[in-house]
């Protein structure tokens, strides 16, 4: 279990990859991101409210992703979020960038891929 | 479900947040919290528990506060960051403006369609006008560095006599030749005259424009030849015949197809066969403007062309207009002063011997001036230009009255955008960046309007030279747009904008923006100070529509008085034939007798009532006159009288009175005594109350020559002599057949009822058998009369129609003003009719309201309309610009429209039912 000083610089590091990553297929409102970054981390990583918006809105001013007001049918409007045009180069610059991260730690440090 | 919105706002609401941006984020993170505290309570979590840990997520310290703050705090500060600060945030503004202005219009079509076409049909009417000003006094000649020319005349000229030709007769041949070999002040000279030529050799006439110019004319004025070339000074020698023309380039592409072979053809000019030397450049139309010309022949020519009526020679032959190019370094003054000093030694050279005494003084004291002469000369300008520049002033107050009703319509808009620009004041927008943005709007509908009124403008200004056509040959004007039409249209623009835009823009940001918010959704409209402006838009609004309609009536009145103008003979039913017999050569004693036989035949002619030869043509606009010397009952009378000669049947044909005495008859030949004819006037002002018939009176003939005596053998009606504004004149008729040296031609008035076409046909068949050879130039003589009058038309029609205009407008106006004015007391109405109100007592408090504006309005008007007719008086006639049934006239007409305007209001107001109104809030 990471240390939660650890916790926050790790998250820190890659929430932006993680959300910009779970957008990149469809769009997707604020809890669903917030939920989808649990389970797919087993519990590892975890946002809540505090953190997450003002991320969101953060990416959002940047033009990484763009978040729109939907209505559906029987349901209120909610706020989706999807993937922008440079959004896209950001998440593939990322991405690279994470890759040889964790290849040179692994250099460095030891780990044996799984 | 715990209401988390209100803590999320809590939260955030020490951040200062846009309300929109603040309610969006509470929303979608209410939506979240929401959902989280449904998962917990799914999950087992008891309700309570589950909002706790909700709430603590939320709370995280500071986080969220402190996270929120940094975003937006970027999100403020962003926009201000790119480019340059100062210029680069205006034009974003400005963009965004513009963007914001073109969606709101386009969301307004019926409101912006009404402003658009309101704006152009004003702002074209100006501009149109203006365009006309502009090329008939403004622009100028199209030679080379006009301002350096000076036109030369005589500043102190009074009487003078002989013979005048031409639009400009300032000058004699003799006196040109020595202004031109004695001036020092300009290096080329310029002299001419316009005169029309005959291009026919015999039959119809087919009359073109021409002129005489001197040698240098196309010299000093830098005209260069787009084919073959133009005079020189050697082209124009004394007794030079005809060596040959200078065409024009209209004249060139229409009789030869621009084809450089017509250089070295020859055209009959006058019957005389001349050669094409040289065109002239396509926007070269001559030195005066309105007139083209098509063929210019040298000075020296005149003798050839004109035979025994040559002017050339006499030191009274009245045709040359003079200009000249100042040398560098002289001024207007320094040239008017070396005119001056060269001037006596020329008149004393030049004086006509007939001159008598008290005329030869007043000829030698002659001083020459010379005054700047860049836009030419113009006959057209003379006539027109007046009535051009009170024509522009009425269009400008029909484009007043138009912006007063954009205005209100404004206001209107404000109103119902008062909540929006409130809540924007209260966020902290600055309030001249509102109006900036509201200025937008109108700026841009003044743009949109004027662009459409400047090609509105290409067409009205055509439809408007067409009022100034006559059928002798239609105006030539270079209409093209230059700086100066374009600068006027963008400044009435700019000006029309600034006047329907800035007081509703400020008036609407001037509403404390909490008393907008907390009003009902009819706000602060109902502020009487608003609707005081509203008010005395309307009254303005009528009082220019009473002055254009007073105006409006006065001019057609004017023009009414002058076509139905008794002008002492009947003006329909006579056609001019006047007949050039030059090429027959017939001998100056037998020209009288030719003459009377032409006039026979003429009157024989079946369908033909009666026809008659004369020297002067009614209402031509020429004339004769000669001093009358009379000493009846001791009384001695020295004054001038208007003459003419007829043949016998002119009065008949004329039907004229004949109210004393006799016709001429056959009797009345050379070698006969003297006789005349003499009208009402003319007894009157020299006869008095002797008998006229078998008294005698002298004619002046010149100084050193007897004068002539005539017997009075008749009196007739009076009649109007050169025009139909003079008053009667006195007129004395002498015998064509007692004409001492007649030329070779005479117009010939016939009266018939056959149709025009059908007569000149069988004049021109009749007078081809005597001789092909005879030149027939034909004119109907009621439409040569009217066309006297087209000023007067030019200014019945447009006035008319812009007062109509304006009177149209301010009725729209004053409906939109009692409109409103009613749907903003429809409570009140319904209070009152509650309270017992009859219908007629609602209609006549809403009557009342109109009657007052209408009534402070027409007294304004009627004030404002005693001030300025006064400029337009020199062009009524039979009225004078006070006179009080026109302007009562108008008064009513107006009170009928504004009648009509708010009886529709105040009918709707009668109809309320007091329930439903009071319900409304």
């Amino acid at each position: 279990m990471p240390t939660p000083a650890l916790d926050r610089e790790l998250k820190k590091g890659s929430a932006e990859l993680l959300v910009l990553s779970l957008v990149e297929d469809r769009q997707r409102h604020g809890y669903e991101i917030c939920k989808l970054i649990e389970s797919r981390s087993a519990g590892a990583l975890r946002f809540n409210v505090a953190s997450l918006y003002p991320m969101l809105y953060r990416m959002e001013k940047r033009g990484w992703i763009q978040g729109r007001w939907v209505d559906k049918a029987g349901q209120r409007r909610r706020r989706y979020y999807r993937l922008t045009a440079s959004g896209r180069k950001v998440l593939r610059a990322q991405r690279t960038h994470w890759q040889s991260f964790v290849a040179a730690i692994n250099q460095i440090a030891g780990i044996e891929n799984a | 479900m715990p209401d988390f919105k209100t803590e999320v706002r809590e939260r955030l609401s020490r951040l200062n947040l846009e309300p929109t941006r603040e309610a969006a984020i509470v929303e979608e993170m209410a939506q979240h919290l929401e959902q989280r505290f449904e998962e917990l309570v799914a999950r087992g979590m008891g309700r309570a528990t589950a909002c706790d840990t909700v709430l603590k997520e939320l709370k995280e310290g500071t986080r969220l506060e402190k996270e929120l703050l940094q975003v937006e705090r970027q999100v403020r500060v962003e926009p201000a960051e790119p480019a340059a600060p100062g210029l680069g945030s205006t034009l974003a503004h400005l963009q965004k403006d513009l963007r914001h202005a073109m969606r709101s219009l386009r969301l307004n079509p019926a409101f912006s369609a009404i402003a658009i076409l309101s704006l152009a049909l004003g702002i074209g009417a100006n501009t149109s006008i203006f365009q006309l000003l502009d090329a008939v006094r403004l622009r100028s000649l199209p030679v080379k560095d006009p301002q350096e020319l000076a036109l030369v005349r005589v500043s102190n000229s009074h009487g003078r006599s002989g013979n005048f030709r031409g639009n400009f007769p300032y000058f004699t041949y003799p006196i040109f030749e020595r202004i031109r070999d004695q001036q020092q002040a300009f290096s080329g000279m310029v002299a001419w005259n316009s005169v029309g030529f005959n291009l026919a050799s015999g039959g119809r006439s087919r009359n073109i424009r021409g002129m005489y110019v001197n040698g240098d004319f196309f010299n000093t004025l830098g005209i260069l030849p787009v084919a073959g070339r133009v005079f020189s000074r050697n082209d124009d020698q004394r007794g030079c015949g005809l060596p040959g023309a200078v065409i024009s380039y209209s004249f060139w592409q229409k009789e030869f197809g621009g084809k450089t072979s017509a250089i070295g053809s020859k055209i009959p000019v006058e019957g005389h066969p001349v050669e094409i030397m040289g065109v002239t450049p396509a926007e070269f139309y001559g030195v005066e403007v309105g007139r083209g010309y098509e063929v210019a022949l040298p000075l020296c020519s005149e003798p050839a062309i004109d035979g025994e009526s040559q002017v050339i020679d006499r030191v009274d032959g009245w045709w040359l207009a003079i200009m000249g190019r100042l040398k560098p370094g002289w001024t207007m003054a320094r040239a008017t002063a070396q005119l001056e000093a060269i001037s006596p030694a020329i008149f004393k050279a030049t004086l006509p011997a007939r001159y008598q005494s008290e005329m030869a003084k007043q000829y030698l004291g002659w001083k020459m001036e010379a005054v700047p002469a860049a836009s030419g000369l113009s006959n057209l300008r003379r006539t027109y230009e007046d009535p051009l520049w009170i024509l522009l002033a009425i269009a400008g107050t029909v484009l007043l009255i138009a912006c007063a009703n954009l205005a209100n319509l404004m206001f209107a808009r404000a109103n119902a955008r008062e909540r929006e620009i409130a809540v924007r004041l209260a966020l902290g927008a600055s309030r001249f960046r509102l109006v900036q943005q509201l200025m937008m709007e109108s700026l841009l509908l003044s743009a949109v309007g004027a662009v459409s009124g400047i090609l509105l403008a290409q067409v009205l200004t055509r439809i408007l030279v067409s009022f100034l056509n006559t059928q002798f040959g239609s105006v030539v004007l270079d209409l093209g747009l230059d700086w100066r039409v374009l600068g006027f249209t963008a400044a009435i623009a700019i000006l029309t904008c600034l006047l329907f835009g800035l007081a509703p823009a400020i008036k609407a940001t001037a509403t404390p923006p909490i008393v907008a918010m907390k009003a009902g959704s009819r706000g602060v409209t109902a502020g009487r100070q608003r609707f005081g402006l509203r008010r005395a838009l309307v009254v303005v609004q009528v009082a220019m529509s009473m002055v254009l309609l007073v105006g409006a009536f006065l001019f057609v009145r004017s023009f009414q008085n002058l076509v139905n103008l008794n002008a002492g003979f009947r003006q329909t039913g006579m056609l001019v034939a006047e007949f050039d017999f030059t090429q027959l050569n017939i001998p100056p004693g037998q020209r009288n007798q030719f003459k009377q036989q032409i006039v026979d035949r003429l009157s024989a002619l079946p369908g033909v009532d009666s026809a008659a030869g004369v020297w002067i043509i009614p209402v031509s606009g020429s004339g004769w006159n000669d001093t009358v010397h009379t000493n009846t009952s001791g009384q001695e009378v020295r004054e001038v009288s208007d003459f003419n000669r007829i043949s016998p049947g002119f009065f008949k044909t004329t039907e004229t009175p004949l109210i004393k005495g006799r016709d001429f008859g056959p009797e009345d030949r050379l070698g006969s005594p003297a006789v005349a004819i003499v009208n009402e006037s003319f007894v009157r002002k020299f006869i008095k109350d002797k008998d006229p018939l078998g008294s005698t009176f002298r004619v002046d003939e010149g100084a050193g020559v007897p004068e002539s005596v005539y017997q009075v053998i008749g009196v007739v009606g009076d009649t109007k002599y050169r025009d139909l504004r003079e008053d009667f004149n006195s007129i004395v008729y002498v015998p064509l057949a007692q004409d001492k040296k007649p030329d070779a031609g005479v117009p010939v008035l016939l009266r018939s009822s056959l149709s025009v076409d059908s007569l000149t046909s069988a004049v021109e068949h009749s007078m081809g058998e005597v001789n092909p050879s005879i030149g027939i130039n034909f004119s109907v003589l009621r439409t040569q009369i009217r066309d006297t009058l087209q000023r007067e038309r030019l200014m019945a029609s447009l006035s008319g129609f812009f007062g109509f205009l304006a009177g149209l407008l301010a009725t729209i106006g004053l409906y939109g003003v009692i409109s409103y004015m009613v749907a903003r007391r429809r409570n009140e109405i319904g209070i009152r009719m509650a309270l017992g109100a009859d219908r007629t007592r609602v209609l006549a408090l809403i009557m009342r309201e109109a009657a007052i504006l209408l009534a402070i309005g027409l007294a304004i008007g009627a004030g404002l309309s005693l001030a300025s007719t006064r400029a337009a008086a020199s062009l009524l006639f039979g009225l004078k610009p006070h006179d009080p049934a026109t302007m009562a006239l108008a008064a009513v007409s107006l009170t009928a429209v504004a009648v009509a305007a708010s009886y529709f209001p105040a009918f709707r107001a009668a109809r309320i039912h007091p329930t439903e109104a009071l319900r409304e809030e």
